[in-house]
């Protein structure tokens, strides 16, 4: 399994479907006439290139969701972009997400760029049969009548090894399994370019997570998509990403090909991320990494890593190490690694 | 040889639907188990959702009483438990840790409170103890886990991380000095980097206090890494049990081949 994640690796693309450029994105509350920003995400250059698996990997509350929520432009007050820009390239055209009229951006949505949300077994209307969510959400960005629109959907689910009745029931009448498979089958309906998945297999059993994951692999294979795959499992990253960036208080770490990474990070954290996980066969120790997540409110100055880190120096809690290539795929913030001159 | 937990021959059969439509679903088929009482280990019962792990702790701490067969905690049935003060009495023996830290304290009160309320409550069969007895035997159970009462004191659950919070869960169950823990997923809520913390514990607090715990997962490389003895189960039966390393190392029914397979690898060899 680990070697398709090689044979996969995208072709170099001419131009990169998702160009995220410096972006920072604050929760910002005013109580008592106080302002405090959370700054959840924080200074995120990334881009993801045509028919790439990118994933996001950090601990809960690292700022993941937001990112993600921040990239697809479904933001709401208290969360406001601050500063940067996210730019899609759909089919030759370029759209900003954040300089684009709301009804330009709407037409974009499910067509172009789809979510699968976190929990998403729990996002189909509970008390509606399947078809009408699916009527909801996909019929008005086909553009077809509404016999070819049902023969389209009927054709996509059982390229997904779905039963086409699946479209009668309700919700609660399917296992979690099918139901995340279902909203898969959603999310994909329009054929989509960028595919965002944020934990999508989290709440699943091992074996319902492995066909979930095939099935992921196998529309990003039909399809040709990008897809942004966010969860904090290692494991599930190793599978499918061909890429990873791992995301520490809001900030991005590293970032490297999925066997460079597991290889041979140079980031403490990654490190130990990469050191921490469990494996059959193996009965060594697993240390844990002491000490809490910071609170996005008030992050340690400096690297944002360093009161938890073996290799923390003096510079680390002065200055904020910036992204550094290493080799042309294989970036680190990290002063250890890098240098101390920031 | 005294056993702590003797589980024999137990089944459980729930019933759905009205009148006309009663249907029968057996969650939990014919199952033994013993844990040893001078033995303390790691017990996983591992398998898929639905295969009826969780109905088979919930009829170890007691909450569910089994249809056929029997559960003996320390040479006393469960179900022939009915006063308050023997209950009372079997559940300072036997403690559960829920799965969701974030959902098993309530969100508006206190987390200390429920560690107070949990030591006043066993305590209160030595006589009513004092403030200061209280909060010394809160402390101590902090302490096993890694925290102290200063640090948790008069805190809110959305003020401690998810690892804290289930650290303070497993202190709250450690309070009345238990001899059974039972875990019901208890790391799949918590992430990864604080997974192994959580899991270490598991084997420090056996190797310490001398406390069996059954730990019910789905994730076999937690229990390949910690536990002692394991079972896997579908469909409500056994399909496979013995040493951990020597089953996962080599699964022999189908079942378990295929849910090895299904664990994801990290390795890149």
């Amino acid at each position: 399994m680990q070697t398709e994640a090689l044979l996969h690796a995208p072709e170099a693309a001419t131009q990169p479907t998702l160009v995220v450029d410096r972006l920072k994105a604050y929760y910002t509350t005013k109580a008592f006439g106080i302002d405090r920003d959370i700054r959840a995400v924080d200074d995120i250059s990334l881009t993801v290139a045509k028919g790439e698996i990118y994933g996001v990997a950090g601990e809960s509350s690292s700022g993941k969701t937001s990112l993600i929520k921040t990239i697809v432009g479904a933001i709401r007050p208290p969360l406001h972009v601050v500063d940067g820009t996210v730019r899609f390239n759909f089919s030759g055209q370029s759209y900003d997400i954040y300089d684009m009229k709301p009804d330009k951006l709407q037409a974009i949505r499910w067509r172009h760029l789809s979510y699968i949300m976190q929990g998403s077994m729990n996002v189909l209307n509970p008390v509606r049969r399947i078809k009408h969510s699916f009527y909801d959400f996909a019929f008005a960005h086909m553009g077809l009548d509404r016999a070819t629109f049902w023969d389209k959907v009927r054709d996509h689910l059982r390229r997904l090894d779905l039963d086409p009745g699946v479209l009668d029931s309700y919700p609660h009448q399917l296992s979690g399994g099918m139901r995340q498979r279902t909203t898969i089958a959603l999310a994909t309906v329009c054929t989509p370019e960028f595919i965002v998945a944020d934990e999508p297999t989290t709440a699943l059993d091992v074996i319902v997570q492995r066909d979930v994951l095939a099935m992921l692999r196998d529309i990003q294979r039909d399809l040709g998509s990008s897809f942004l795959f966010v969860t904090h499992d290692m494991s599930v990253h190793a599978t499918v990403s061909d890429r990873v960036g791992i995301v520490y208080a809001g900030r991005l770490v590293e970032e490297a090909d999925t066997p460079t990474l597991f290889r041979g990070a140079r980031h403490p954290y990654t490190q130990h991320l990469v050191a921490s996980l469990p494996k059959i066969g193996d009965t060594t120790r697993r240390a844990s990494l002491p000490g809490r997540p910071p609170s996005l409110a008030d992050p340690p100055s400096g690297c944002r890593f360093h009161p938890r880190c073996p290799l923390a120096m003096d510079i680390c809690s002065r200055e904020v190490p910036t992204m550094t290539n290493l080799t042309p795929r294989h970036r680190v913030a990290c002063f250890a690694v890098t240098g101390a001159t920031p | 040889m005294s056993l702590i937990l003797d589980i024999d021959h137990v089944s459980k059969t729930f019933l759905q639907g009205g009148l006309l439509s009663r249907r029968s679903v057996e969650a939990v088929k014919d199952i033994s188990l013993q844990i040893e009482a001078e033995r303390p280990e790691i017990l996983s019962v591992v398998g898929e959702s639905g295969s009826g792990k969780s109905t088979l702790a919930a009829m170890v701490l007691g909450q569910q009483l089994p249809t056929r067969g029997r559960v003996m905690f320390d040479g006393i049935d469960v179900a022939s438990i009915r006063s308050s003060a023997a209950r009372r009495a079997f559940m300072a023996k036997v403690q559960p840790v829920l799965q969701n830290p974030f959902e098993a304290f309530n969100p508006l009160k206190r987390v200390d409170r429920y560690l107070f309320a949990t030591a006043a409550n066993f305590m209160m069969a030595k006589g009513k103890p004092s403030r200061q007895e209280i909060e010394e035997r809160v402390d101590r159970a902090l302490v096993e886990v890694g925290l102290t009462l200063a640090e948790v004191r008069g805190r809110f659950p959305h003020e401690l991380s998810g690892g804290q919070l289930q650290r303070t869960a497993i202190a709250r169950a450690l309070i009345p000095d238990p001899r059974l823990l039972v875990a019901d997923e208890p790391v799949s809520m918590v992430d990864a980097s604080l997974r192994m913390s959580i899991v270490n514990l598991f084997g420090a607090l056996r190797d310490r206090l001398g406390l069996s715990i059954i730990y019910i997962t789905h994730d076999l490389a937690t229990a390949y890494y910690i536990s002692d003895r394991i079972i896997i189960m579908k469909k409500g039966e056994v399909v496979e049990r013995g040493n951990a390393r020597a089953v996962l190392d080599n699964p022999q029914h189908p079942y378990s081949i295929d849910l090895k397979n299904a664990v994801l690898t990290p390795d890149f060899a």
